[in-house]
């Protein structure tokens, strides 16, 4: 569904490539997750994807097609993003700001009214958002805000759906939910790409996982294979050891202590 | 926003243009504006005359600047996510300004060719202040768009000054008294061709509301929706400075309304800009019908600019919104 090939993507006056060589393929029917330290170039490539990153090599393929001949409604009704951060400028009523993910679907003088507002209230039910339509956005906590964001990205109706960090502001419940809710949109058939910092939890839910380091793949597979101890060492600079959960049996990474950050 | 407040709007609206009719110099009484409007020839001529070739168009015109100045404002602040912007402190009216002043003293203009002129000096004055500002670092910093907003402005100001230092006695006054702003000159002609202009760049801007929403929310999400940041804030930009070109070559420069317009309209329960920018334009209305008629009996027989006296509302304004933001 999303396809990377051979992506490089350069910042001016950068010492390195933001990111280099980078192929995966985000799977209908599957989640894809992006991990790997900070600075390793999980959000340039979110950015890439909609199209505020300039390629320097490679291209991305949205169903198929090069992103770089869709128009941007043609690429927002296949792939709706939420971003890292978001702040609205001035506050809007939550079942407006959900609305706005309708955008793609509409042009000046025709939109399915009907088709709208089925698409806002099944988002709004998705996302467990029902309590809070009726806030205005400069209101919510971070987290609803979170939930908030992520109706809106539902209510596009995009057969893919990416997300940059998604439950950083979440507690256990509401960050669980979260990945329940989209390994269930998963399951359903659309495509789920996330970029997430929570290893633990990816390898549980994800099907595929990428593991970023300095711009370059350094892994990339099913998590179980992934979530190799030598690898996650090397990849962020601390001493770590990978174990099974003993009441899941899930890989898990517990960071050891007394590690030192290698300066970088 | 809920019907009653629609309702207030509207309703504040009709009693400042009854007022502005009513009021003045001489006062008319209601009996005599309603005789007039219905065409009675049984009232006072003078009264008559009053009305229908003084008040009338004067009240359709300031109705008009104020409704264009709102939307055009509602529209600037929302694109630029910025509660400080508007044509007046952007320096668009400013190159407006020049545009018509140039028309007009060079070329001896009237009429509808001078709101085009003031057009093609504002659109000169939104490129330079959004390079200066991005040359500067960036759109992010609400107050360095302001700061390249008041310099493009000091810089039209000396264009316009340049211009007048040649021209005849005449015209130097009367272009000195537009560039406070002012409706004194209010005709049919000109109310008609204010019209054209404010309801082409208003339904332009009523109909990229969604896109104001969105470009709102900051570049990256407007992309995620499928908003071209870039190209959506030109158009958005070329709407709002048709809107407040054509009312700067109608009644000169009248600051600050852009600004507390939007505020007062979003403060009223306007959230998404569809709403806030139709509200806008009958707050608007309502602003500039009372500033005029402030201008006009407060220091009753002179009148005052009415570019003094919406500063005189907007600066305070400001003053607290800056705090707000510091």
């Amino acid at each position: 569904m999303i396809a990377f090939e051979g992506v490089r993507i350069a910042w001016a006056g950068a010492g390195r490539d933001a990111v280099r060589d980078v192929s995966f393929e985000a799977r209908r029917g599957a989640m894809t997750a992006i991990a790997g330290p900070n600075g390793a170039g999980k959000s340039t490539l979110v950015r890439a994807l909609l199209g505020r990153a300039a390629l320097a090599a490679g291209r991305i393929l949205v169903d198929g097609a090069d992103r770089v001949a869709l128009d941007a409604p043609a690429v927002a009704r296949r792939v709706a993003v939420v971003t890292q951060r978001e702040e609205p400028a001035f506050p809007l009523a939550v079942r407006e700001y959900v609305a706005l993910g309708r955008f793609p679907h509409q042009t000046l003088w025709r939109r399915d009214v009907g088709a709208d507002a089925r698409a806002v209230a099944a988002a709004i039910d998705r996302a467990g958002i029902g309590d809070l339509v009726e806030r205005r956005t400069d209101t919510l906590s971070g987290g609803e805000w979170q939930r908030v964001r992520v109706a809106r990205a539902l209510a596009q109706e995009a057969d893919a759906l990416v997300l940059d960090e998604p439950t950083a502001f979440l507690d256990i419940a509401h960050e669980m939910a979260l990945f329940e809710l989209l390994h269930a949109i998963a399951a359903g058939g659309q495509a789920v790409l996330l970029v997430s910092h929570q290893l633990n939890l990816v390898a549980r839910f994800a099907d595929h996982l990428v593991l970023l380091h300095e711009g370059l793949v350094a892994a990339a597979g099913d998590p179980g294979m992934v979530m190799d101890a030598g690898t996650l060492e090397r990849v962020y600079g601390w001493p770590v050891v990978v174990t099974r959960d003993p009441a899941v049996g899930a890989p898990t990474l517990v960071p050891l202590r007394g590690g030192r950050r290698s300066a970088t | 926003m809920r019907t009653r407040t629609w309702l207030v709007l509207v309703a504040c609206l009709a009693i400042a243009a009854v007022a502005g009719v009513a009021l003045g110099s001489v006062p008319v009484a209601l009996a005599d504006i309603w005789r007039a409007l219905a065409g009675q020839g049984t009232g006072d001529a003078l009264a008559r005359t009053i009305v229908l070739d003084l008040r009338l168009p004067r009240v359709a015109l300031g109705a008009l600047v104020g409704a264009g100045l709102g939307m055009s404002g509602a529209a600037l602040q929302g694109t630029l996510r910025n509660g400080l912007a508007e044509p007046y402190l952007l320096g668009v009216s400013g190159g407006a300004a020049v545009g018509a002043v140039l028309v007009v003293v060079v070329l001896g203009a009237s009429g509808g060719t001078v709101p085009a002129a003031a057009f093609a000096g504002a659109l000169v004055a939104v490129v330079t202040v959004l390079a200066v500002a991005r040359a500067a670092g960036g759109r992010g910093d609400p107050r360095l768009l302001l700061m390249a907003g008041v310099v493009v402005g000091a810089f039209a100001n000396a264009a316009i000054m340049i211009a007048l230092a040649n021209a005849p006695a005449n015209t130097v006054r009367g272009a000195t008294w537009w560039m406070m702003g002012s409706l004194a000159d209010a005709d049919w002609t000109q109310v008609g061709w204010l019209a054209a202009y404010v309801a082409t760049g208003g339904a332009a801007l009523v109909a990229m509301a969604r896109q104001v929403d969105i470009l709102a929310l900051g570049a990256e999400a407007a992309a995620s929706l499928g908003v071209e940041p870039d190209a959506a804030s030109r158009r958005i930009f070329l709407a709002a400075s048709l809107t407040c070109a054509a009312t700067v070559a109608a009644a000169g420069l009248v600051g600050f309304v852009g600004l507390v317009v939007p505020h007062l309209a979003r403060g009223a329960g306007g959230r998404g800009h569809r709403t806030v920018i139709v509200a806008s334009a009958l707050v608007g209305a309502t602003l500039v019908i009372a500033a005029d008629l402030g201008a006009r009996v407060v220091l009753r027989p002179v009148e005052l600019p009415l570019g003094a006296v919406t500063a005189l509302v907007g600066v305070p304004f400001f003053l607290a919104r800056l705090r707000r933001l510091a």
